[in-house]
C-alpha cells in the first residue's frame, strides 16, 4: 500500500470556489474559469507515494506547490478530493484525529525554519516531542539523538540566532526527525540555503535517508535538487501536475513542451545514467577461446581490441590486438597472461558526470556492468561527447585550452563540441588524479 | 432646527434614554463594580498608608535595583523620598493605589481581548472601531457618565480610567500576537500542538515585549486621568492639583505636579524594564 495517496485534490481561493471546483471537474480548463475570478491554487492533483521514497514536487512559484503539501497534513483543508494516509482521509479527521495525525504520522520542515527562537537548539529538537506529553527525560534524549544524526552535538544549549542559516535547518531537520514520524514533508526546506551549504544539506538528507528509509514530500523549485533527491518527480505548473517520473523519464521524455523548456538548463551529467547512453559491446571474446581466434575476430571486426568475459558474461578484462599478437608469437594457448584485468569499468546507475573520469583514463570504451560484473554494454568515448553535446555551453565556459592531441583517439562531433568536451576531460582527470576511477576496476 | 432640513437628529435624547435604560437595569452590575473596585483601591491605599513610608520608598527602591540597575535603584529611592519630604506621600500613595486597580483591570480585560481579536478577523473588525471611539471621546465625557451613575467618590474616576486607558492595551496586545511569525505557528500547527498549546508556548511568549508595551501604555494613561479623577472626588494627587488651582497657589500645585512625574517616571521605567527583561525582548535588541 502507498504510503500517502491523493485523489482529484483542489484548492481554489475565492468566493466562488465551489463553483469553480465544479467546472474544473467537469473539464473546464483553467482560462475558461479564470473569468470566475477565483484562484486556483492547485487541480485536480493525483499521486501516489510510495514508502520510503523520496517524492519531489517541483514547480515554479506560484505553481502551488506550498498549497499541495499543507493539504496532505490537514493544514489546509482541500475544496475537492481526498487525501488518504494509512488508509484514512485527512479531510475527513476531526481536529483531534488531525492533531494526532500530526504528531505520529507526518512532520514537517519548513523553508524558513521556522524554529521557536527563545528557545534553545535542544529545546527546539525537542518541541514535537513536547507536544505529545513526552516526559523530560525522553524528551531529551531523543532529541540529543536527532541532533547528532545531523550533525549538532555541543550545540543543544545555543539560541537559534546563534547559528547559520544551515544550522538553523539542520535543527529543523532534527526537530522533524525527532518526532519519529514514518512522513516527512519538506517545503522548499533548502531554498534559504546558498548553494554549497545547500548541497551539504542535500548529500545529508540522502545519506540519513539511506539508513532512517522515511517516506519524504520534498517540494522545490530547483530542477537539480529535483533529480538529485527525487526518486520521483512530480512536475507542478498552475496549479496541474504536469508529469510525475523519474528524473531520467522527465529528462529524456518530457510530457510536453512546458516541462521540455524547463529541464533544458538541467546538468545532464548529473542525471543521466550510464545505462542510458551505453550501447552494445560489439567485440567481447570468452576467455576460453584463444589468441589465434581473439586476433581473427578483431580482424574481422576492424577492432584493436576486444572485452573478455567469462561463459556467463562476468567481465574478465580486455585485450588489445599488439598484447594477442605476442602471446600468439610465444605459442600460448591462452589469454590470461596479456589480459588487462583492471578494465575501466561503471555501473549501470553511475551518473555521466562519473563516467568522465574512467573514460579520460582509458584509451577503449568505458564498460557498464552490474552488481556481479557482468558485462552489460559499453560507453565509447565517441559517445560520451554525443550525450555531452545537448550540454548548455554556459556550464563548461571558461575552463578553455585545449588538450586534443592528449587524446587522439577521441573523435569529435565538431569543433564547438570538441573543445567543450576536451575542457570537461581535463576537468575530471584533474579532479579524479590519484583517486581510483569511479566505479572501480575489477 | 437645521435650516436644510427643518428637523434636528436627537441623538441627544436617544443618549439619555439609553443612559437611563442602562442606570436603572443593570443596578446590581453597578453595584458589584462599586463593591470591587471601590474595595481593591481602599485595601491597597490602607495598606500602602499603613506602612511606613521610608519602607515603603526602599521597597520600591531595592524592586527598581533589581530590574534595572543600581542607577535606576538609587534615583527612584531619592525621588520617592523627596515625595515624602514634600509631604505629598499619603496622597501619591491614595493616588498610587487608584491607578494600580485601575491598571489592573484595564490589563485583565485588555489581553484577553487582545489576544481575541487577534485569532478572529471578526472580533478585530469589531473591536476597532470601539476602540477608535473609545480613544477619541473627549474623556472627561467618561468622567461625566461614570458619576452619574456611580456618583461621587473614587468609582468613578476608576471606571473612567478604565475604560480611557484601555485602548492600547487591546491593540499591542492584538499587534503583538499578529506579528509572531506565521510560520512558526504553523510548525506548532504542523507538529500536532493544540491552538491553546501554541497560545501559551509560542505565540503570547513572542508577543511578550509588545503586550508589555501595551501594560505600559496603560499605566501611563491612567496618571494622566489623575486629575480628572479628583474632580468626581477622587482622592489623592488629582485633589491637591485642584485645591492649588482653586486657591491659585502654585507652591502647592508645583509639589503635587512633581509628585506625579515622579510616580510616572517610575512606573514607566518599571514596567519598561520588565518588559525587555524577557529572553524574547533581549533576542530582539540583540538581532
Ligand atoms: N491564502 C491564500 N489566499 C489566496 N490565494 C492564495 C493563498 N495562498 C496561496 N494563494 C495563491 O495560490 C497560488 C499557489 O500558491 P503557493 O503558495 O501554493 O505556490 P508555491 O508553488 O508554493 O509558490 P512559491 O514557490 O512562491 O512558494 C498562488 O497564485 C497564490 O497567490
Ligand atoms: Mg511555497
Amino acid at each position: 500500500m502507498s504510503a500517502l495517496s491523493a485523489e482529484g485534490l483542489y484548492k481554489v481561493f475565492g468566493r466562488r470556489s465551489k463553483e469553480v471546483v465544479r467546472r474544473l471537474q467537469s473539464g473546464a480548463t483553467l482560462d475558461e474559469v479564470k473569468p470566475l475570478g477565483a484562484t486556483v491554487a492547485v487541480a485536480d492533483a493525483t499521486f501516489d507515494v510510495e514508502p520510503g521514497e523520496i517524492f519531489v514536487v517541483m514547480g515554479l512559484s506560484g505553481s502551488g506547490k506550498s498549497t499541495l503539501i499543507r493539504m496532505l497534513n490537514g493544514l489546509w483543508e482541500p475544496s475537492a478530493g481526498h487525501v488518504y494516509v494509512d488508509g484514512k482521509d485527512v479531510a475527513k479527521l476531526d481536529p483531534r484525529g488531525l492533531r494526532q495525525l500530526r504528531r505520529e504520522t507526518m512532520s514537517m520542515v519548513f523553508q524558513h525554519f521556522a524554529l521557536l527562537p527563545h528557545r534553545t537548539v535542544l529545546e527546539n529538537a525537542a518541541y514535537a516531542l513536547r507536544v505529545r506529553d513526552v516526559d523530560r527525560a525522553t524528551r531529551v534524549e531523543k532529541a540529543r539523538v536527532a541532533l547528532s544524526m545531523v550533525g549538532l552535538e555541543g550545540w543543544e544549549n545555543r539560541l537559534p540566532q546563534q547559528l547559520s542559516g544551515g544550522m538553523k535547518q539542520r535543527v529543523g531537520l532534527a526537530r522533524a526527525l525527532a518526532s519519529e514520524t514514518p512522513i516527512m514533508l519538506m517545503d522548499e526546506a533548502f531554498s534559504a540555503l546558498d548553494p554549497l551549504i545547500r548541497r551539504e544539506m542535500q548529500d545529508q538528507l540522502l545519506e540519513l535517508q539511506s539508513r532512517l528509509e522515511k517516506t519524504i514530500i520534498f517540494i522545490t523549485h530547483d530542477l537539480n535538487e529535483a533529480m538529485r533527491l527525487g526518486d520521483r518527480i512530480a512536475v507542478m505548473r498552475a496549479g496541474q501536475i504536469v508529469q510525475i517520473g523519474t528524473g531520467e523519464e522527465i529528462l529524456q521524455d518530457p510530457a510536453n513542451d512546458y516541462v521540455a523548456q524547463f529541464v533544458q538548463d538541467v546538468d545532464r551529467t548529473r542525471v543521466l545514467t550510464a545505462s542510458s547512453v551505453m550501447e552494445p559491446a560489439r567485440t567481447v571474446v570468452i576467455d576460453t577461446e584463444g589468441p589465434r581466434a581473439v586476433l581473427r575476430q578483431m580482424r574481422e571486426e576492424q577492432a584493436h581490441a576486444a572485452f573478455v568475459v567469462s561463459r556467463d558474461r562476468i567481465l574478465r578484462g580486455t585485450i588489445r590486438d599488439e598484447a594477442a599478437q605476442a602471446a600468439v608469437s610465444r605459442g600460448r594457448e591462452g589469454m590470461r597472461e596479456v589480459l588487462n584485468t583492471t578494465p575501466a569499468t561503471v555501473t549501470a546507475d553511475a551518473l555521466l558526470a562519473d563516467v568522465f573520469a574512467p573514460s579520460a583514463e582509458s584509451s577503449l570504451p568505458v564498460a557498464v556492468v552490474d552488481e556481479d560484473n557482468r558485462l552489460l554494454g559499453v560507453i565509447p568515448r565517441a559517445t560520451l561527447l554525443g550525450a555531452m553535446a545537448s550540454l548548455t555551453a554556459t556550464e563548461t565556459s571558461g575552463s578553455g585550452g585545449s588538450t586534443a592531441e592528449a587524446y587522439p583517439g577521441s573523435p569529435p562531433d565538431g569543433e564547438a563540441d570538441r573543445a567543450r568536451a576536451d575542457a570537461m576531460f581535463e576537468l575530471q582527470r584533474g579532479s579524479a588524479s590519484g583517486a581510483p576511477a569511479a566505479g572501480g576496476g575489477v | 432646527m437645521n435650516e436644510l432640513f427643518g428637523w434636528r437628529v436627537p441623538v441627544d435624547e436617544w443618549a439619555t434614554n439609553i443612559f437611563n435604560w442602562l442606570d436603572r437595569n443593570l443596578a446590581p452590575l453597578w453595584d458589584f463594580i462599586r463593591e470591587v473596585l471601590g474595595g481593591a483601591y481602599e485595601g491597597l491605599g490602607n495598606l500602602l498608608n499603613t506602612l511606613p513610608p521610608i519602607a515603603v520608598i526602599l521597597v520600591l527602591g531595592v524592586l527598581g535595583l533589581l530590574v534595572r540597575g543600581w542607577l535606576f535603584g538609587l534615583g527612584a529611592t531619592a525621588g520617592l523620598l523627596l515625595i515624602d519630604l514634600m509631604e505629598q506621600w499619603e496622597n501619591t500613595m491614595l493616588t498610587l493605589s487608584m491607578v494600580l486597580v485601575a491598571c489592573a483591570v484595564a490589563a485583565l480585560f485588555a489581553v484577553p481581548i487582545g489576544i481575541a481579536a487577534a485569532r478572529s478577523q471578526t472580533v478585530s473588525s469589531v473591536v476597532r472601531p470601539v476602540l477608535d471611539f473609545m480613544q477619541t471621546m473627549p474623556a472627561l465625557l467618561y468622567v461625566l457618565l461614570a458619576v452619574l451613575i456611580f456618583s461621587v467618590g473614587v468609582v468613578p474616576g476608576i471606571v473612567a480610567t478604565i475604560i480611557f486607558a484601555m485602548p492600547p492595551g487591546i491593540r499591542l496586545t492584538e499587534l503583538g500576537i499578529r506579528q509572531v511569525d506565521p510560520e512558526v505557528v504553523e510548525a506548532g500547527h504542523a507538529f500536532g500542538s493544540s491552538p491553546a498549546k501554541i497560545l501559551r508556548q509560542v505565540q503570547l511568549p513572542l508577543a511578550l515585549p509588545t503586550i508589555m508595551a501595551g501594560i505600559n501604555q496603560i499605566i501611563m494613561l491612567a496618571l494622566a486621568m489623575v486629575v480628572l479623577a479628583g474632580m468626581v472626588g477622587g482622592p489623592g494627587l488629582g485633589q491637591v492639583v485642584l485645591a492649588a488651582l482653586n486657591r491659585l497657589n502654585i507652591g502647592l500645585g508645583i509639589e503635587a505636579g512633581l509628585s506625579v512625574v515622579i510616580l510616572a517616571i517610575y512606573l514607566d521605567r518599571f514596567t519598561g524594564a520588565l518588559g525587555s527583561r524577557s529572553r524574547v525582548a533581549r533576542l530582539e535588541k540583540a538581532a
